[in-house]
């Protein structure tokens, strides 16, 4: 579906330096930061982060005059008494497996109109959720419309998009937390203002020939200090690429900046106040001697992310060293040692959805979860929304895993209402330790009004991707040398809050297709078989319902007919 | 209908068909075959048109050179699979992995309701593997599927070739907007159902097989490919599906534009396409490729894997590289263009392949004859039956008329109370036997043959074509009316009505899914059935029906075929051939859930034996 979706560009909307005022130190700050991952599978992603914060409480002081702010953006705020707004774009999908758990969670945007509603998505598709404060003073616009949203989102991202149906919300977010079920295919043409800094790296045609792109906005405000007196705003823009390492490096896992982008980092922004690019340099082998980076990084930096140690190379734009020495930086990862393994090390948690049966009548919707840990179990939050025109046969929910049925500890199920709300069916499931589980609930697929029918009603229709979410057990937890390592007194709570990470992950999404007449035929069809029915019913309902009597030949003549006559006045039967 | 109301003038026109009854019949049969024969003339005929827009009018540019590398990889795949003696997997696995496909392999077994001679094959156990090209920026909801079916014998391995250079080749493409599924089966069409079995998670034939674990969405379209040589001189394409379906025909279109484009050799039922239709050569050639067709679509079985993928709405169709004496040959790089021709024309689509014919028949590769042209043929067959019926209905009513006008009630109060009872009474033990030999004829040959391989010295595989063989005859000896009536003639006469009415009705439901079965079995058997009566040449008549009956009909279709295909067969080939063309039906049945095996044993012979009973009525 990514074929026919026109979509352009990172959404930058940074304004040029306007008025810079000297006199008062800037309320606003930028700070920009790239992260270079290699992936197990020996592709690479990479992610560019643009914060934005703004000291400033834009729905209480009457706002004009923006810096570094987008203005768009702001006015948005401030007019809808927004809280919250998470937007994403997203062409392809994450195949969790092999490249693991995804660092940037496909978001969930919450919009709160004074009841709770929902949307979500994924696939080539957008993500969307606002969260506006209750509606203390009058809104401009009634906020049960659920236009609203997609319409002034529309205009402001260059981006089409549309919600079908009612929102509704999950019982298990919290309240006022929801997202928008499917926005099928968003289409997206955006801005890009600033060539400085990181997004030099930005090159539209070598963006476009990765294997995941996904965009993302999030505007939510921040606390100032800790007793949160006060409020800034915080706009985030993120891209996140993977470049596929088969194409770009021809079969070899090494990765240069300009054979990725194309361009080489020459210069920090110089608006922002910190510029940095992060390296992946973690090695799956204990050595330290498979793979090289260049220039050497000046530091490093350890944490555990998504439950496994990582080490990354830092290398600070904003050091004039770094660039001072060539003027461009290129950096580049060599691997000394091919990693050899040829099957990646495959997640602990990772999800496959279908459609399975055939014909037009009915079908079941399958999902597969695996859990790959060696021993431990965990429980998984599923959450389906399915469109009302595939009717689902809740009797039919079956979950097995390991040949055995398992009982999920928790369901709720909100029916569709045809035309207006999807099916929601929400489980927590106990995935037991090294096992499949197979959820699968069987489904008829409706009749549409012909009107219904999308203008390319035999490509099918989308269902949206399901959505896992789940504390994982961590790599880091999960591996027996830390247990040889730690105090002893560690064994004792072999489950501590740093063992689980938490992850969602969304499955595929799906194409159904539905019965679909042939959209030529139906006035020659209704004419002829009317003409048909009507012709065949009238004349054997005619021949049915009739009584037939021989008509007697009429012999005598008008005597013979008085002298009947004369017998029916005395009751006695005719000649 | 004032005319059917009206008693007088009903009269007059059941007079009418009464009288004229048997030259109408002739009429209407010499119609039907006339008009069949007519559809090869340009009128009816029509060249081939592409309807999909997405595949129109945009040409690609076709870039594949990997001639080398796909006789290299075949020549390392026929070695390992020499030494192996099987699929080689593992070398598989990696060299799909090393071109950067997601890689996956599936097993399955499955144990045959009897041995299998012409494929020495009784319990199947293999594995599947598969390479999925995912396309760059997609969510893996559209996929197109390129397969080669791998038999026991050392065939196919330059299409294996051919397959995984152009994977190569696929991968380094950023264009691709559907994933793409290289699928390599074992067992050829057993693995394909196996692995079609599983990929939509449904078990239709008792396979058993593990769950795949790589899936790619929706398959939108499939090419199969049949290649045992390094260069080929032609390219013959199959349409023909399980249970006669038929692709769309845009495919088949989509195929003739790259041939033409490529100046590639191509033809149809391994018939080059006549060029000139305006003389009589040209249609008459024609014919020839029709009848082909014609055969090889009531035939019902699965005439390449791409048979089975059009069960799951999946449009496929199996090209095969032909390597005659031609002087001319054509290289893997010029069929493998064609292929990323048309897999670049398929990834366009935006809509499942929906706009062009789904039912059609082809004299040629770019003529067709659409369905509306080609039905009157059959309609004109089964009006015989209908004319029939309808005169044994008018005598039937006559006679009970003529029984009852004496006693003078006034106007037609309901005909025939009576004696139609009686005539019900005893079609119920000729309906039920017949029905209960069909039965037989169904379930007792497989279920039977341990017990006839203990008693008789015969194989599995042929104790079962005997034992079909030797139920089908034992039908026609069976004492069906054990009924007396008083009014002999009105006895057979109901029962051949119903009999007329059941086959109408029959012939009448192949031919609106599978036309060409529908028409040939009524080409063969209408004229007989509208014959059968216990008086008059009885002999003659025995003979014709023995003749048109449904074995016998598949006999001579077998022969039919030879013959069109200019390899002529002897009595005793024809023959082995029969057998085992049985052993077949009924295997494919069960392997695949091919229909033609219970339609005719369940529906046709039980039909049939009805006429074979009004024949010898006493």
């Amino acid at each position: 579906m990514a074929a026919a979706m026109p979509l352009a560009l990172l959404v930058l909307l940074l304004l040029g330096p306007g008025g810079w005022c000297l006199a008062e130190p800037p309320r606003d700050s930028l700070r920009e930061e790239l992260v270079i991952t290699p992936l197990p599978s020996g592709d690479v992603a990479a992610t560019f982060q643009f914060r934005t914060r703004w000291d400033s409480e834009l729905q209480r002081e009457g706002v004009s005059h923006y810096r570094l702010f987008p203005k768009a953006l702001g006015q948005l705020i401030s007019k809808y008494s927004l809280r919250e707004l998470h937007l994403s774009f997203t062409q392809g999908f994450w195949r969790t497996r092999y490249w693991g758990p995804p660092f940037l969670q496909a978001p969930s945007v919450w919009i709160n109109l004074g009841r709770s509603s929902v949307m979500s998505s994924q696939g080539s598709s957008a993500p969307l959720s606002t969260s506006s404060t209750p509606p203390t003073q009058s809104l401009p616009l009634p906020p049960s419309n659920p236009w609203v949203w997609p319409m002034t989102l529309t205009t402001t991202f260059c981006a089409m998009l549309c919600c079908r149906g009612r929102w509704s919300a999950p019982k298990t977010s919290p309240p006022g937390r929801s997202s928008c079920p499917v926005v099928p295919r968003a289409s997206l043409i955006s801005f890009h203002l600033l060539q400085a800094g990181l997004s030099v790296l930005l090159k539209a045609d070598r963006l476009f020939h990765t294997s995941y792109h996904s965009q993302a906005v999030h505007i939510r405000p921040v606390c100032r200090n800790a007793r949160c007196t006060s409020i800034s705003w915080e706009l985030r823009q993120t891209l996140s690429v993977v470049f596929d390492a088969f194409i770009t490096g021809q079969g070899k896992k090494d990765w240069s900046l300009f054979r990725m982008f194309s361009r080489t980092l020459t210069e920090p922004c110089p608006l922002a106040s910190e510029s940095r690019v992060y390296v992946d340099i973690t090695t799956y082998n204990q050595d330290n001697e498979t793979l090289e980076v260049h220039p050497p990084p000046t530091t490093t930096y350890q944490d555990v992310i998504l439950g496994t140690r990582k080490t990354y190379a830092i290398y600070d734009l904003l050091d004039t060293a770094m660039i001072n020495n060539s003027r461009n930086l290129n950096i580049q990862l060599k691997w000394k040692r091919p990693p050899e393994n040829e099957a990646p090390p495959v997640p602990f948690l990772h999800a496959q959805r279908y459609v399975s049966g055939y014909g037009l009548q009915k079908g079941e919707l399958s999902t597969l979860l695996y859990n790959t840990h060696p021993y431990r179990a965990f429980p998984v939050l599923l959450l389906d929304t399915v469109p009302w025109y595939l009717r689902l046969y809740v009797h039919t929910l079956t979950i097995t895993s390991k040949g055995k049925e398992n009982k999920p500890s928790y369901i709720h199920y909100q029916p569709a209402q045809d035309r207006l709300q999807p099916h929601l069916l929400e489980m927590l499931i106990q995935l037991p330790a090294n096992s499949v589980t197979k959820v699968s609930i069987q489904f008829e697929r409706a009749l549409l009004k012909w009107t219904e029918y999308t203008p390319d009603p035999n490509h099918g229709f989308y269902v949206s991707p399901s959505v896992l979410s789940a504390l994982v057990p961590s790599m880091v937890a999960a591996k027996p040398v830390d247990w040889e390592e730690s105090p002893l007194f560690n064994s004792l709570f072999p489950v501590s809050d740093g063992s689980n990470y938490f992850v969602r992950l969304y499955t595929e999404p799906l194409l159904v297709n539905l019965p679909t007449p042939d959209f030529s035929m139906p006035y020659n069809v209704i004419c002829l078989t009317c003409t048909v029915v009507a012709v065949c019913y009238g004349s054997f309902y005619n021949l049915l319902t009739r009584t037939f009597h021989i008509e007697e030949p009429r012999t005598g003549g008008l005597a013979k007919r008085l002298a009947n006559l004369i017998r029916r006045a005395r009751g006695v039967p005719p000649l | 209908m004032g005319l059917l109301s009206d008693p007088v003038r009903r009269r007059a026109l059941a007079r009418l068909v009464l009288r004229l009854n048997a030259p109408l019949c002739v009429l209407s049969y010499v119609a039907g075959i006339a008009w069949f024969l007519a559809l090869v003339f340009p009128p009816l005929t029509q060249r081939t048109y592409m309807s999909e827009n997405a595949m129109g009018s945009t040409m690609v540019e076709e870039q594949f050179a990997g001639g080398d590398r796909a006789r290299a990889f075949a020549r390392d795949f026929a070695a390992h699979r020499k030494k192996s003696g099987a699929l080689p997997v593992a070398w598989l696995e990696r060299t799909m992995r090393s071109v950067g496909l997601e890689v996956y392999t599936q097993s399955f077994s499955r144990k045959l309701p009897f041995p299998d001679e012409t494929h020495e094959r009784y319990m199947v156990s293999g594995t599947n593997v598969y390479g999925i090209l995912r396309a760059p920026r997609a969510a893996s909801t559209e996929s197109l599927v390129l397969t080669v079916p791998c038999g026991s014998d050392s065939t196919n391995s330059q299409a294996v070739g051919l397959l995984l250079a152009l994977a190569a080749h696929f991968r380094g493409q950023i264009y691709w907007a559907k994933d793409i599924v290289f699928l390599v089966t074992e067992h050829d069409l057993l693995g394909t159902e196996a692995w079609l079995e599983a990929y939509h998670d449904v078990n239709v034939t008792g396979m058993q097989s593990s769950p795949l674990q790589g899936r790619a969405g929706a398959i939108q379209a499939a090419v199969a490919l049949e290649l045992s040589s390094d260069v080929v001189t032609s390219l013959d394409v199959a349409v023909e599906g399980l249970n006669g379906q038929l692709p769309n025909l845009d495919l088949l279109n989509l195929f003739q534009t790259f041939c033409q484009k490529g100046g590639l050799l191509c033809t149809l039922q391994g018939k080059l396409q006549p060029e000139d239709w305006t003389s009589l050569d040209g249609p008459l050639q024609g014919l020839q490729t029709l009848l082909l067709m014609v055969l090889r679509q009531a035939s019902g079985r699965p005439h390449g894997s791409h048979g089975l993928f059009l069960r799951y709405r999946v449009e496929a169709l199996t090209l095969r590289g032909i390597n005659s004496f031609r002087q001319y040959k054509y290289d893997l790089v010029a069929v493998g263009k064609a292929l990323e021709g048309m897999f670049r024309k398929l990834n366009h689509l935006l809509e499942r392949l929906h706009q062009s014919f789904f039912l059609y028949l082809l004299p040629g590769l770019s003529r067709f004859v659409s369905i509306g042209l080609y039905m009157p043929a059959v309609g004109f067959l089964l009006l015989v039956l209908g004319l029939k019926a309808l005169e044994l209905w008018m005598q039937l009513h006559e006679a009970g008329m003529g029984l009852e006008e004496p006693g003078g009630a006034p106007g037609p109060s309901v005909p025939l109370p009576p004696s139609q009872g009686v005539g019900l009474a005893s079609l119920v033990a000729p309906l039920l036997i017949s029905q209960a030999m069909g039965l037989a004829l169904y379930v007792l040959p497989v279920l039977g043959q341990h017990v006839a391989t203990q008693h008789f010295p015969v194989a599995e595989a042929e104790a079962v074509v005997l034992t079909l063989l030797a139920i089908y005859a034992a039908g026609l000896a069976l004492p069906h009316n054990t009924h007396r009536t008083q009014a002999p003639d009105r006895g057979w006469m109901a029962l051949k009505l119903v009999a007329l009415i059941y086959l109408a009705l029959q012939l009448g439901c192949i031919a609106l899914t599978n036309f060409s079965l529908g028409f040939l079995l009524a080409t063969t058997m209408v004229p007989t059935a509208a014959l059968a009566k216990p008086h008059g040449p009885r002999t003659l008549y025995a003979a014709l029906l023995v003749l048109t009956s449904p074995a016998a009909t598949l006999l001579g279709s077998l022969f039919l075929w030879r013959e069109l295909q200019e390899a002529p067969l002897s009595l005793a080939e024809g023959w082995q051939l029969f057998l085992a063309a049985l052993a077949q039906g009924v295997l494919e049945h069960h392997t695949y859930g091919a229909l033609l095996f219970p339609l005719l044993s369940l529906g046709l012979y039980p039909c049939w034996l009805l006429f074979w009973n009004v024949l010898f009525w006493k």
